[in-house]
């Protein structure tokens, strides 16, 4: 565990000690606050006019859930700005190591190779994380001037985590199999792109196919948790995904000793 | 402390290491001499466990690279080829975070990275950023990194190389500090380097040993006799008399003359040092003595002749030594000379 924590705290400094982290906060934030203030006024002119045709017309139309529904597409949209971020967060973790021959100070220090790659993994977990408590910011003004269901925002950012989590195990692999971050990043990006696209592709599949498909792709598990409910085989899935991403790391890098 | 039986490390096609046997005493100094790509990093890599062999065992301090890798990387400290420094990383914070991996324990964390500084002569640098380190500090951190934790096994992946003729000075005088205490493994293709810092070593050409010794034994074994140049003014066939009747002389020979000055080299049995009584003789003669030079055979020469004796060998690989000799060290010069006596002689 020691060594663990010796890893996340190197990297935690690493990711601070370059401007990768500061530009991926940055846009990070500058992205989700512009949309929020969009789907902010985007809500608003609907629930007004809503409300204005219910008065004209005098019919009991459904009232709109206005701070609900601002969550919920704020949500869906930062799980799309996240799918270009992410791939940055852990774009370097090995490839920069491979390159600078660090990576032979890793591998020769009385540590397993397990506790390299979760160290690695819960930096990037870590920063992750600070990422999305960022967008508290804009969602307090939902509490602030609102009064919207905890639930559902709360079972959105437990889908939002999980699905984080994820795309990075995911993308910690694909670091340890090039010695240059760029096409680290690109190959995670595409990755996690076809993981995203692959139920577009389901449509004009047989229904099994579009079945098997749409199980796997990563959105699709994130609906219900916008949505208010967190459910275990969705929960499972991105665990499993999470697992798959760890071993793959973890073999790759023990591998690495193999392959010199 | 160190034993390595039938290591083999084969790539895809080639093979970098073929059936190599050896072993290293505790405080031993040992040194892989070598041209460029004869399998000396992949050796040190092995023993570190870094790059697992195809074949073969190895153990440090009792215990199999293989089986207990944790207890033997604890026993190694270890300077890659390249310093493995992280750029972004202050000295003393790379070497704070190096302590840490190396289970240096909490409190001691401070005391330890100020001694390894100050061993390795870069607590001077310890806040600057190891990114901006010239080669010669990066190389002390690289050493300073691997005695964390005080390791009873070094392994040194040449430790001099790009340094300044005054750093690779330091860096030889604190191998032989730490040698003792230390069991060292260095590699390098320089040659004087390994006459002056190990206590034996390893010749090794494409992957294979071709030589394994003390550096005197080497130089011993593979040369016939032992040769002096002297520079002498008198009656020259009075002198070649008087020097071949001397007792262990073999032959005296006229290399030359100029101004009634005779180059004489004379040849002896092995292991006698003939200078004393040389000059003696010439002082009993009434001579004038200019010079005397004992025209050792140098590893350079022994190393040349190992890895080129037999018929596949490349002449590429002799002469990248022959190229390689640093300007640097202070007994350039003997080597190039006895070089070209011996040459001369052959």
């Amino acid at each position: 565990m020691k060594n663990i924590l010796a890893i996340v705290e190197r990297e935690l400094r690493a990711y601070f000690a370059s401007p990768v982290a500061y530009v991926v906060l940055t846009i990070f934030v500058l992205l989700s606050g512009v949309f929020f203030q969009t789907i902010l006024r985007q809500v608003v002119q609907m629930a007004t006019v809503n409300a204005l045709q219910s008065q004209q017309f005098g019919a009991a139309s459904q009232p709109i859930d206005v701070p609900g529904l601002i969550s919920q597409s704020f949500l869906g949209t930062l799980s799309v700005v996240l799918l270009f971020m992410l791939p940055m967060i852990t774009m370097g973790l090995f490839s920069e190591e491979k390159k600078r021959g660090t990576i032979e100070l890793l591998l020769t220090a009385p540590i397993t190779g397990f506790q390299v790659v979760m160290g690695k993994y819960l930096a990037a977990v870590s920063f992750y994380a600070i990422m999305l408590a960022t967008t508290w910011v804009p969602t307090s003004v939902l509490f602030l001037y609102g009064d919207p269901a905890w639930g559902p925002i709360l079972s959105g950012y437990l889908g939002l985590l999980l699905y984080g989590v994820a795309l990075l195990a995911v993308g910690l692999f694909i670091s340890t199999l090039t010695e240059n971050q760029i096409v680290a990043g690109v190959l995670s990006f595409g990755t996690i792109l076809m993981l995203w696209m692959v139920d577009v592709v389901a449509q004009s599949a047989t229904a099994t196919t579009r079945a098997v498909l749409a199980y796997l792709s990563i959105l699709g598990h994130l609906d219900e948790f916008i949505r208010g409910v967190v459910t275990t085989s969705h929960v499972i899935f991105y665990l499993s995904l999470m697992t798959l991403g760890l071993f793959l790391t973890y073999r790759s890098v023990d591998s690495m000793r193999w392959r010199g | 402390m160190i034993s390595v039986q039938n290591l083999t490390k084969r790539y895809d096609t080639t093979t970098a290491i073929a059936d190599v046997s050896f072993s290293v005493e505790a405080g031993e100094v040992l040194g892989f001499l070598g041209p460029n790509g004869a399998g000396k990093t992949t050796m040190m890599r092995a023993i570190t466990g870094f790059l697992p062999p195809s074949a073969g065992r190895i153990t440090v301090d009792g215990f199999d690279v293989f089986e207990d890798p944790l207890e033997v990387r604890s026993r190694i400290g270890y300077l890659p080829e390249s310093p493995p420094l992280y750029p972004e990383m202050t000295v003393e914070g790379y070497l704070r975070f190096v302590a840490k991996i190396k289970g240096v324990a909490r409190i001691d964390i401070a005391d330890e990275v100020t001694r390894v500084m100050d061993t390795a002569r870069a607590l001077d640098v310890a806040h600057r950023i190891n990114g901006r380190l010239s080669k010669g500090y990066k190389q002390r951190v690289g050493l300073a990194q691997a005695l964390l934790n005080d390791p009873p096994v070094l392994i040194l992946d040449e430790p001099t190389v790009g340094l300044d003729p005054n750093q690779i000075h330091e860096v030889r005088e604190l191998i032989k500090e730490w040698s003792g205490d230390h069991t060292v493994i260095l590699s390098t293709h320089i040659l004087p380097e390994v006459e002056q810092t190990c206590s034996r070593v390893v010749i090794i050409d494409r992957g294979r040993i071709i030589a394994m010794d003390t550096p005197e034994n080497l130089v011993h074994q593979l040369k016939g006799a032992e040769l002096t140049l002297v520079e002498v003014a008198g009656p020259l066939d009075d002198i070649l008399e008087r020097f071949r009747a001397m007792d262990g002389v073999v032959s005296a020979r006229d290399m030359g003359s100029s101004d009634a000055r005779h180059r004489i080299q004379v040849e002896t049995d092995l292991r006698v040092d003939i200078r004393p009584r040389l000059a003696r003789t010439i002082v009993e003669g009434g001579w004038g003595l200019f010079e005397m030079q004992s025209s050792r055979m140098s590893l350079e020469d022994i190393f040349i002749k190992l890895t080129t004796s037999d018929a596949e060998a490349s002449p590429v690989h002799a002469e990248d030594v022959a190229v390689a000799p640093e300007p640097t060290s202070g007994n350039t010069e003997d080597f190039g000379d006895s070089e070209n006596d011996t040459e001369a002689d052959a």
